[in-house]
């Protein structure tokens, strides 16, 4: 699939003149906060909404020509819960088959995993289910015409940690049996799960890569501190004229110095003369999060 | 010692002979940061609803910022802030409208009212966009105004109800910057969050599981209770569902 395609709502360019390829059978992410434009390339993609500017092509076929075809062959599992509240989880399923000209039996095979987890709340309204099930009912029915590549859009945003891993678990069992998915997301520690992945920011790519080769991009050595008080920390370390960044993460803190090479041993002594007790000092490797944010401040430079 | 802003003992909401929240007991201090986790369907909404005063507890005892959660809910609701998962402000509105709309909801006087926009207005450095629609700012900016705005009639307490879902990773940081800062001042702060980082970041958590707290404690001591390296690790081990549905 390739697409370089543009967006423009109104005054606002949704999505700028953004270029990228995915290859069959890879498990794609594109990660980014809300107004990023995933949503808006998504929509593109599963030929919801057209393109004000470049093209894109999936399966070889022409998303704005040949959008009659593409729609039988690709799923698409849209942000918001959009089954039917009234019917019940089988006659949600069943429609879905139908719609697509296939029935539950033939495909059954491919949606087991996910849907057997469902069977016994068959008979309940898909509106009363909880948060986790509606998810899985609704990846169901996207499966259900055993679509040749399946788009999710945010579909763990609000989901709590537990059925989040649960459901990365199902997309990556499912790219085993040579699905291709793209899949939008605005949690960072959910990209190390991805074949590849896109940052998006502003309607823009900053970045696309392998997990691994993502975090290659990281700029500086990069620091995890870590003292009992670590608001007092933050501060102390935010004041230095050496800091270049400072951010916490979980029960440490992240930290890039702007002189060239400085060690952990330099950092710790520093620390140690300024008062700050049980003080620990680890030169670190770079994780998605840490590289989204510097590629952030990279572009926006001190802005805002 | 602080005086406690949240008092509860075997709060408990029923639905029926479903038992949302079962017996919950919490003491919260003032300028507290408490994480209140849970996976979805634990009873962390409902019993975020009845410590807000918008839902009656089934049995148990339960004062909030000083008022009764049985007899003086209204008290409960003029004494606390909330701040939820969607912005609570209008994208249709100016800033400045923004302001002055909920403002005056929390019945602050038109005096009141001008001096704390004007405040306002300086502290979160958006003068110069005082007249333009919500809908034109920058999701960080927009956060910041929303959280001042559910304190600005100075609460004890405030409700923030996954504040940062959806937000990149800078701007979620730089509303922690200002939780910090206003439990600094004292205020209370009841956070729900999916991220585990920031679970890291509270004095005290609370986990639910089924409607019952499984573990209440600072974080650092429950990652050593549970052997885990990471909140996340603690969360997974506590809260696996599938018992239940």
């Amino acid at each position: 699939m390739v697409a370089s395609v543009g967006k423009r709502f109104g005054t606002v360019q949704a999505l700028q003149e953004i270029t990228f390829a995915v290859s069959e059978g890879e498990l794609f992410g594109f990660i980014g906060a809300d107004g990023a434009g995933k949503t808006t390339l998504i929509r593109i993609l599963v030929t919801l909404l057209l393109p004000d500017s470049g093209q894109a092509e999936l399966l070889g076929l022409d998303v704005v020509q040949s959008y009659r075809e593409l729609r039988r062959r690709i799923g698409y599992m849209p942000g918001k819960f959009s089954l039917y509240p009234d019917l019940s989880v089988e006659e949600n399923l069943r429609f879905f088959a139908s719609v697509f000209g296939t029935t539950v039996e033939k495909n059954y095979e491919l949606i087991r995993d996910i849907y057997s987890q469902l069977e016994p709340f068959k008979t309940r309204r898909a509106g009363k289910l909880s948060g986790g099930m509606k998810q899985k009912l609704a990846l169901s029915c996207a499966l259900v015409h055993r679509p040749e590549v399946l788009f999710l859009d945010e579909p763990t945003t609000g989901v709590d940690a537990v059925s989040r891993q649960e459901f990365w678990q199902m997309l990556r069992r499912l790219r085993e049996q040579g699905m291709t998915i793209l899949v939008s997301t605005p949690y960072m520690d959910e990209a190390v799960l991805c074949d590849r992945i896109a940052f998006m920011q502003e309607g823009k790519i900053l970045a696309l890569d392998t997990p691994s080769g993502i975090t290659t991009l990281f700029p500086k050595p990069l620091f995890a501190i870590r003292a009992i008080e670590t608001g007092k920390l933050l501060s102390a370390l935010r004041a230095s004229l050496h800091a270049a960044s400072v951010y916490a993460f979980g029960s440490a803190l992240h930290y890039t110095d702007n002189r060239p090479s400085v060690s952990a041993d330099e950092l710790l002594a520093s620390l140690q003369a300024e008062g700050f007790t049980e003080l620990a000092v680890s030169l670190i490797q770079p994780g998605i999060e840490d590289t989204f944010i510097a590629l952030m401040e990279e572009k926006q430079g001190s802005a805002s | 010692m602080s005086e406690l802003v949240i008092h509860t003992e075997k709060l408990t909401k029923r639905f029926g002979d479903f038992v949302a929240v079962d017996a919950l007991s919490l003491s919260i201090s003032g300028g507290e940061i408490f994480g209140f986790l849970g996976a979805n369907g634990a009873g962390k909404t409902t019993a975020i609803r009845m410590l807000t005063g918008l839902l009656a507890p089934t049995s148990g005892t339960a004062t909030v910022a000083g008022f009764d959660l049985y007899t003086g809910s209204e008290g409960v609701k003029r004494n606390i802030g909330y701040m939820s998962q969607r912005f609570s402000l209008y994208d249709d509105l100016t800033v400045r409208e923004n302001i002055r709309f909920f403002a005056g909801i929390y019945g602050l006087t038109n005096q009141a009212i001008k001096e704390k926009s004007r405040q306002l207005l300086e502290t979160l450095k958006l003068v110069s966009v005082a007249d333009a629609r919500l809908a034109s700012l920058p999701l960080g900016w927009k956060q910041k105004l929303a959280f001042s705005v559910a304190i600005l009639h100075e609460p004890k307490i405030v409700f923030l109800d996954e504040p940062t879902g959806g937000v990149d990773p800078v701007t979620r940081r730089r509303f922690w910057d200002m939780i910090y800062e206003a439990a600094g001042r004292g205020l209370t702060i009841f956070v729900t969050t999916h991220y585990m980082d920031e679970a890291e970041y509270c004095d005290r958590l609370c986990i639910m599981v089924d409607g019952r707290a499984a573990a209440l404690d600072r974080p650092e001591a429950m990652k050593q209770h549970y052997g885990a390296e990471s909140m996340n690790e603690v969360f997974i081990q506590l809260a696996r569902p599938g018992r239940t549905e």
